[in-house]
């Protein structure tokens, strides 16, 4: 298993300088450059800039110079913040994305999986007709329509919640992007779940089971959720790796200083040191989850071995 | 009677603790949460160029000039200057009770440092050019000279020369611009890029950095070092960054925000009905224009280009594509500049449909009809109103037969293809006073500018501008040069203004000493809150 991991890690190396290196070529090929703006500059003065960037030595001169200092863990100064590295960013924002991205992923896994449940094992009941109207409703809403409803209800008519801002990190200015970030994934849990419990449930081992006698807490618990647990943690590993590196649009309606907005705002800025960096941090996050989850399959499913 | 005793102990002991309980908010610290819609991308005075750094910026530093609560000059770091006869050389006298605040004196040699900093071709300063009225700046800043040739010099600790190329009537206006402020020169030597951060940043305003926490606020505290402390009255400026417009309406809702510095212009009339005096709307000093490519055929035609603007319905592009949060314009100089009278285009007084029948006529005389239509393309960066804007046109347009069809790229591209001349036929632009002066309006239809998309080449405009610059000695004059000189653009059609921006604030009524003005700047230690 170890071994596996191992030889796993490696192959990742030769996946993220393709990723890299795709990444740092195409940024390029968009028209317009960091210093492209309302205000145009004088070639004099976009010269002094350029130079100051090092933009303006040959391509391959600047890519030669960013694998340099990406593999001492230097990703370069961010051309429209510049009073911040690339890399003071992602360590600033990331633990807040992480923070929310982790919170709404436990809840999402805990809720979706309950709901799933309990609608499996009351298929075509209303329990399950709830779970499934809850579910479409969960994943149609778009977030960007939810979290202003969050605002209105929570934050301005019952008072209960700040309507935006990170406060610091303060536990109720978080309750509102969580939830927004959680509902369409508690939508999307739910429904895959409800699907292979009710597979599970109609399998023979789970027959046998009851034949057997035993109580229906244990042979859903112990035996059918086992086996229909595993399209979850196939589904973790990317929404772990999309939820954990954060939302535009969450963020940017609650305010939340996270790196979400970089995905976007760096690439319509031409930030090309950001835009490489956001390449970098979710693709990194996408490798190891990816990993985990084949980690997880051999410690779920007897099946599966890796040797 | 002890009962009596007792009851009237508690009372007052009550009455005693309620009161301090009263009392408390007068002795805490007066917050001011400033909500920006967008965030800075540098508090280095000499890396920045937009308003939202600007705001903090003039809290942050002083420079020899500022602006008051009106946007009108004031004495900042130096208490009185004097101009030569001949309007080129300035003596500043610099405060004694001027400090960094580190408690160092801010000193003449700190502003011939910060002034070839910003010229210095190694910071890369994208405002270099405010200061390109110095003598020599412009070629210590492209090259051509040397840094120390450069007319600013310290004639003792607290008098500073400056020295222009010519006198230029708006040289105080452009240095309360935040590239010319000063910065200390030992911190930057001891920190390098650092010196910038909270906590490090030695500034010599009437705030200091304590917080900078990207994407969400920036903390500034009351600097008692400051000359005018006294009279500051906020003890902590935060400045709160929400982009979502429509959020940052909630948080203001809230209390979470005390003021706003924009407004979602789709919500403009339900945000005037549901808010009343708390919203701000008013002229600013700005200008919503389309470039027209004038060295292209069929647009080389004067005619053809008039005909173009005339049609264009302006009314109904600011009342209802923009929610009234813009004003019709027909000159490249927005009103509101003491002095002058924008020079505005012979159609403006016209009414719609008059306009849109001599429009026709010109048309057909060049030959466009039914069977001959003009075909018309207009470029424009995406957002939502710029898009609206360009349809409206594109509707408008229809019934005289020109056939418009619309392209839309993201900001970057747009400005990026404009810069380098590409090809095209008309396309958006904005224009956003750096100082108050017609000079920042016209400049860019000059034939050198980087600015001019157009590609407007006019050697009568050039003549007019030039003989403005030698008037610079007489104020009265030179702005009745400026106006002629707008005229012949205006009636060349060099560019086809469409609109004057406004200002869009939403203040809170605790909030006072925020002052409307054409600049739309309110320096936060002219505020106080309740």
């Amino acid at each position: 298993m170890l071994l596996y991991v191992l030889r796993r890690l490696l192959t990742a190396i030769p996946t993220l300088f393709v990723i890299v290196t795709l990444a740092f070529f195409l940024i390029r090929v968009a028209p317009g450059g960091p210093f492209n703006q309302e205000r145009g500059l004088s070639p004099e003065i976009k010269a002094n800039l350029e130079a100051e960037y090092g933009l303006n030595d040959p391509l391959w001169l600047q890519y030669g110079h960013y694998l340099k200092n990406l593999s001492h863990g230097d990703f370069g100064p961010s051309y429209n913040l510049p009073d911040f590295t690339v890399g003071e960013l992602f360590a600033r924002g990331l633990p807040i994305s992480i923070q929310l991205g982790a919170s709404a992923l436990v809840l999402a896994l805990l809720l979706g999986c309950l709901l799933g449940t309990v609608a499996a094992l009351n298929q075509n009941r209303w329990g399950d007709y709830a779970v499934i109207a809850l579910a479409t409703a969960g994943s149609t809403i778009p977030t960007f329509v939810i979290a202003p409803i969050i605002q209105l209800v929570f934050g301005l008519s019952w008072k209960l919640l700040p309507v935006g801002g990170w406060g610091g990190g303060a536990m109720l200015n978080k309750i509102g992007p969580v939830l927004t970030l959680a509902l369409p994934q508690i939508a999307i849990v739910a429904r895959l779940m409800r699907g292979s419990m009710i597979e599970a449930l109609r399998s023979h081992h789970i027959r046998t089971a009851r034949a057997l006698g035993l109580s229906d807490w244990s042979v859903v618990v112990r035996h059918a959720l086992r086996g229909a647990i595993l399209p979850i943690v196939s589904f973790t590993g990317p929404a772990a790796a999309a939820l954990l590196t954060g939302s535009i649009i969450v963020e940017t309606i609650f305010a939340i200083p996270g790196v979400g907005r970089y995905f976007v705002d760096a690439a319509l800025n031409r930030d090309y040191t950001l835009v490489m960096g956001t390449v970098v941090v979710i693709a990194i996050f996408t490798i190891v989850f990816n990993l985990i989850v084949d980690i997880m399959y051999a410690v779920v499913d007897p099946r599966v071995r890796y040797d | 009677m002890l009962k009596t005793m007792l009851k009237a102990t508690v009372f007052a002991a009550t009455l005693a603790v309620s009161a301090g309980a009263f009392h408390a908010p007068a002795f805490a610290d007066t917050v001011y949460n400033r909500g920006s819609a967008a965030e800075p991308e540098s508090l280095d005075p000499h890396k920045t160029s937009t308003i939202y750094e600007a705001d903090i910026l003039r809290d942050l530093f002083q420079g020899l000039v500022m602006q008051d609560a009106k946007a009108n000059v004031v004495p900042g770091a130096a208490e009185s200057w004097t101009v030569s006869d001949d309007g080129t050389v300035y003596t500043f006298k610099l405060r004694k009770d001027g400090v960094w605040s580190d408690g160092s004196p801010v000193t003449a040699e700190d502003f011939v440092y910060s002034f070839r900093r910003l010229e210095d071709p190694a910071t890369g300063a994208e405002y270099a050019s405010m200061l390109y009225p110095i003598k020599g700046a412009e070629d210590a800043n492209t090259k051509k000279g040397k840094l120390e040739d450069m007319g600013v010099k310290a004639i003792d600790d607290h008098t500073l020369e400056i020295t222009l190329n010519a006198p230029t009537p708006y040289f105080l206006e452009m240095l309360t611009h935040q590239a010319n402020y000063p910065v200390n020169k030992a911190s930057i030597e001891k920190l390098g890029a650092d010196w910038i951060k909270p906590g490090k940043l030695v500034s010599n305003g009437a705030y200091t950095l304590a917080e900078w926490v990207p994407n969400d606020h920036i903390k500034l505290v009351k600097n008692p070092k400051f000359w005018a402390a006294d009279t500051v009255k906020l003890d902590t400026v935060n400045y709160i960054t929400t982009e979502d417009r429509s959020s940052a309406m909630k948080r203001f809702e809230a209390g979470e925000l005390d003021s706003y510095n924009d407004l979602p212009t789709e919500q403009l009339a339900d945000l005037k009905a549901k808010f009343g005096d708390k919203i701000h709307i008013g002229p600013y000093l700005g200008t919503f224009y389309f470039a027209i490519k004038t060295d292209k055929a069929p647009w080389d035609n004067v005619d053809l280009r008039n005909a173009i603007s005339m049609a264009i319905d302006r009314d109904f592009l600011a009342e209802k594509v923009w929610q009234n949060s813009m004003l019709p314009g027909y000159s490249m100089v927005p009103p509101g500049i003491e002095g002058y009278t924008p020079s505005m285009a012979k159609f403006a007084d016209m009414a719609q449909i008059d306009r849109e029948d001599e429009a026709t006529k010109i048309l057909s005389k060049l030959g466009y009809g039914p069977d001959k239509p003009l075909k018309m393309q207009i470029r424009y960066n995406t957002s939502e109103n710029n898009k609206n804007t360009a349809v409206a046109i594109q509707e408008q347009l229809k019934p005289l037969g020109v056939d418009v069809s619309l392209i839309n790229t993201d900001t970057k591209t747009h400005y990026a293809f404009l810069e380098q001349k590409g090809d095209y036929d008309l396309a958006r632009a904005g224009w956003i006073a750096d100082y108050k002066d017609p000079e920042t309006f016209l400049g860019i239809s000059r034939a050198a500018s980087g600015n001019n998309y157009s590609r407007y080449n006019s050697p009568k405009f050039e003549e007019a501008m030039n003989k403005a610059a030698a008037d610079g000695g007489q104020p009265e004059k030179r702005m009745k040069d400026l106006a002629d000189a707008e005229q012949i653009m205006i009636d060349d059609v060099g560019n086809i203004p469409l609109l004057y921006y406004s200002y869009k604030d939403i203040v809170s009524p605790k909030l006072h000493g925020f002052v409307d003005n054409v600049m739309d700047v309110h320096p936060s230690r002219f505020i106080s809150k309740d």
